[in-house]
């Protein structure tokens, strides 16, 4: 080391991106302390009980699910940075489980009615969705179709007015709680990408079976389904844009979910390495804190610049959407980053932590368990490489 | 794969990625024209006699491309880092290691203390004549018992009537050769250490005259100056004359101290953001450069019946390259605007310097290893990028060192 150490830290000066302004901020603080006191001590309970449905309404009466959504449905009308703050500032809970279920409900379902949906269905759904009184679902993926949604086999056939669904839907995070579930559908089959369509089904429609609960190796705070759904009729006016156009409307759906989701890996790591940090700088072993070993301190500089690169890729490509562009390769590249870094940071994390990182007390082999799921979810990492590989027309 | 939306064009109407606007970008298509016509062309010849011809900088100097963060008065373009950022992409993509460093260091790293640090009378003699492409200059730190850990440097500089005497060794200097003034670190008392370095500029001799302006030996050899500089054999960056100089009894008059005796320690600090971020630049754009000969490589091979692209395992590759350069580029592209917009972005820079040094040698062996046979072989030039490449975790301040700083600003 040369005397660089002499120079005064500035790691804290905090300069922030320009996608985000002073309001932004504001958000941001209040969000957090409203995560902070009613969310996060509750992380462990939730893990055995899943999180309770009061969450959707009591952010529902602070504003927070209505963050980017209009006005005139009682949404804030914010830009899509204020979605960034949130799911930024929901990683202080500590929970994957319920920062997926409320994500599901803010960032995966809900954007599709918001950009599809008639005034009739953003009255319907919309707007007790905002107030947090109803919960929405997503179906895509199914027990024969999981990153591939094309091979979709779930039907809605035409019955005069009502259209008529049989299938099956699989991992449906809310899928027990929902009050709607914004489903994919095969409406010709012989149509190939133009014979897909999405409905809007009322989770307690006539024939919507909720079977199992499903384990799963992490994300235990949140509910996952198998739903089954056997001559369930469905009014016409409950069509989600246009017939025949779902797959499209699905493919633009799958864009803001999967940078929501890299901008919560991103965050989720920063929470482990801030942990981490305090860990190595208490914990002593061989008569001094394990954070002096140069070793320790070299493991937290390069998770800490695969973090900065992670989040300055997550923004730059935001900056993108804001300014409307559809970036897909940028967004794709971006979530198959930050899971994976999520993934090493959390392994990096436990492994500083030794034993204790081992044991469910710190929370960190949660994290490590949840985190697991960003590499599969929302697009696993093979289709993301070969989305991006696709990409250069080859 | 059946989920790809047919006939989503990923180029189309994007914006130059922050804080590039379209005024860089036309300044970009100038100097990559410029490359183009006039470096490119030349490039295995200067790797091959390791040695870039003395009249590039002159033409470089008419052109103004590394004189454009400079200000006016001094003689530069008066633009900004951004622009500056401009020339060290396109450098660095259209180039080599070698040549990038050849041509940039004179004006990258030799001359920024002057413009710092120096007297009006210090610039006026240093910096216009540089900006010019008259005259070359270096910068001189390393030495061969001290590399990153600079407070150990031994070079010593004497007190005397009038001035100083200079006597040490300089090794691993990028333009020693050619160099008409060394920009030199020296110990100006008996400990040295962080209090007791100072910044001298060390001209040479008379030059030996245009005739003999590319010729390394009669240029390397001491002119009855004390000075000596040969050239040194390297893995890469063949057309750089990095040297190792010497000095013996060097007489150096009082006035070409620079800044202040005994704080030296400030100017070798003041310009590493800069040059680390100048590295990081010119690595992403020499990523993108590799990516697209790769690309264009994998498109025309063909192997077992197909073309190499049309391999699974081949468009992984591409995206798994992709993917890296893309976070290279986020971190140093928002690292370029808060250090534009005079944030203090010493971890932001550190950082990138680090991740996009190693992305490098990556990009370039995964583009050499998808290149097959073809990679290795001199004519493709992907191994000579290789070779190139290998530097940057060493340059500029190790990886182990960038490592070293972080875990410390992180309270380690």
């Amino acid at each position: 080391m040369s005397g660089e150490q002499t120079l005064k830290p500035d790691h804290a000066a905090g300069a922030r991106h320009p996608i985000f302004t002073e309001e932004h901020e504001e958000l941001r603080a209040s969000i957090r302390q409203f995560v902070e006191k009613e969310l996060a001590p509750h992380a462990e309970e939730w893990e055995e009980t899943t999180f309770p449905d009061s969450v959707f309404r009591r952010m529902g009466e602070l504003g927070f699910l209505g963050l980017h959504y209009p006005e005139e449905y009682g949404g804030q009308g914010g830009d899509y940075a204020t979605q960034i703050v949130l799911a930024e500032e929901m990683s202080r809970s500590h929970s994957g489980g319920l920062v997926m279920g409320v994500a599901v409900h803010t960032d995966m379902a809900n954007p599709v009615i918001k950009l599809l949906g008639t005034p009739d269905q953003k009255e319907r759904y919309l707007a007790p969705a905002i107030r947090g009184e109803r919960i929405a679902c997503l179906g895509i993926t199914e027990p024969g179709a999981g990153s591939d949604v094309a091979g979709i086999q779930t039907t809605a056939v035409r019955d005069g007015d009502d259209w008529v669904i049989n299938g099956s839907k699989l991992y449906i995070t809310n899928g027990h709680r929902a009050d709607y579930i914004v489903l994919v559908t095969r409406t010709d089959p012989d149509a190939g990408y133009g014979g897909f369509s999405l409905f809007i089904v009322d989770m307690d429609s006539p024939g919507v079976v909720r079977e199992k609960r499903l384990e799963k190796l992490g994300m235990h705070a949140s509910d996952t389904a198998l739903l089954a759904f056997q001559d369930v009729r469905v009014p016409h006016e409950n069509l989600l844009g246009e017939e025949g156009k779902g797959f499209y409307h699905i493919m633009w759906e799958l864009q803001g979910e999967r940078l929501i989701a890299a901008a919560g890996a991103v965050a989720s790591s920063e929470r482990l390495i801030e942990r981490t940090l305090a860990f190595a700088k208490e914990r002593q072993a061989f008569g001094r804190s394990i954070g002096k070993f140069q070793g320790i301190r070299w493991k937290f500089a390069e998770m800490a610049t695969k973090l900065e690169a992670g989040r300055q890729m997550t923004y730059n490509t935001a900056w993108r959407v804001m300014q409307g562009e559809y970036p897909v390769r940028e967004i794709s590249m971006a979530k198959l980053y930050t899971s994976r870094m999520a993934c090493e940071i959390a392994d990096e994390c436990l492994q500083i932590h030794g034993g204790a990182g081992y044991m469910k007390e710190y929370g960190i082999e949660r994290a490590w368990r949840d985190l697991r799921l960003n590499r599969i979810g929302a697009g696993t990492d093979e289709t993301l490489l070969e989305y991006i590989g696709r990409s250069f027309d080859l | 794969m059946t989920t790809t939306s047919p006939g989503l064009d990923h180029a189309a109407g994007r914006l130059p990625s922050p804080p590039f606007t379209a005024e860089h970008e036309e300044l970009r298509a100038a100097i990559r024209g410029w490359i183009e016509r006039e470096v490119r062309p030349h490039v295995q010849a200067w790797e091959d006699a390791k040695w870039v011809p003395t009249a590039v900088f002159r033409r470089l100097g008419e052109l103004g491309y590394t004189a454009l963060a400079y200000p006016t008065a001094l003689g530069g373009q008066g633009g900004d880092h951004v622009h500056e950022a401009v020339w060290a992409q396109e450098i660095g993509r259209g180039s080599s290691g070698g040549i990038a460093a050849a041509l940039g260091a004179p004006t990258t790293i030799a001359t920024p203390p002057i413009v710092k640090f120096g007297t009006p009378a210090q610039q006026e003699r240093w910096v216009g004549p540089v900006l010019r492409g008259e005259r070359v200059a270096a910068l001189a730190i390393t030495e061969p018992g001290t590399g990153s850990d600079v407070a150990g440097i031994q070079t010593r500089a004497e007190r005397v009537d009038g001035g100083f005497v200079v006597n040490g060794e300089k090794s691993f200097i990028t333009g020693g050769v050619r160099a008409q003034h060394y920009v030199t670190a020296v110990k100006t008392t008996n400990d040295g250490g962080h209090g007791g370095i100072s910044f001298l500029v060390v001209e040479r001799g008379e030059h030996p005259g245009v005739e003999h302006e590319d010729d390394p030996a009669a240029l390397g050899a001491d002119r009855g100056d004390g000075i000596s500089a040969s050239p040194l054999e390297k893995l890469g960056w063949h057309a750089s004359d990095t040297a190792l100089v010497s000095f013996r009894d060097v007489f150096v008059p009082e006035d070409h101290l620079l800044g202040e005796l005994d704080g030296g320690f400030k100017l070798i600090m003041a310009n590493f953001q800069w040059e680390r971020l100048s590295m990081a630049l010119g690595a992403v754009a020499a990523m993108e450069a590799v990516l697209e000969q790769t690309t264009a490589f994998v498109a025309e091979r063909r192997a077992f019946g197909r073309r190499v692209a049309d391999f699974q395992g081949t468009r992984w590759a591409l995206a798994e390259m992709a993917t890296t350069i893309e976070a290279s580029r986020a971190l140093t592209y928002e690292t370029l605007r808060k250090h534009v917009a005079g944030i203090p972005v010493i971890q932001e820079v550190t950082m990138a310097k680090l991740m996009t040094q190693r992305a490098l040698v990556e990009i370039c062996d995964r583009g050499l290893q998808l290149h097959g046979g073809a990679g290795y072989m001199k004519e493709q030039g992907i191994e000579r990028a290789l070779r190139d490449a290998r530097l940057g975790p060493i340059g500029g301040g190790t990886d182990e060192i960038m490592k070293d700083v972080l875990g410390r600003m992180m309270g380690l």
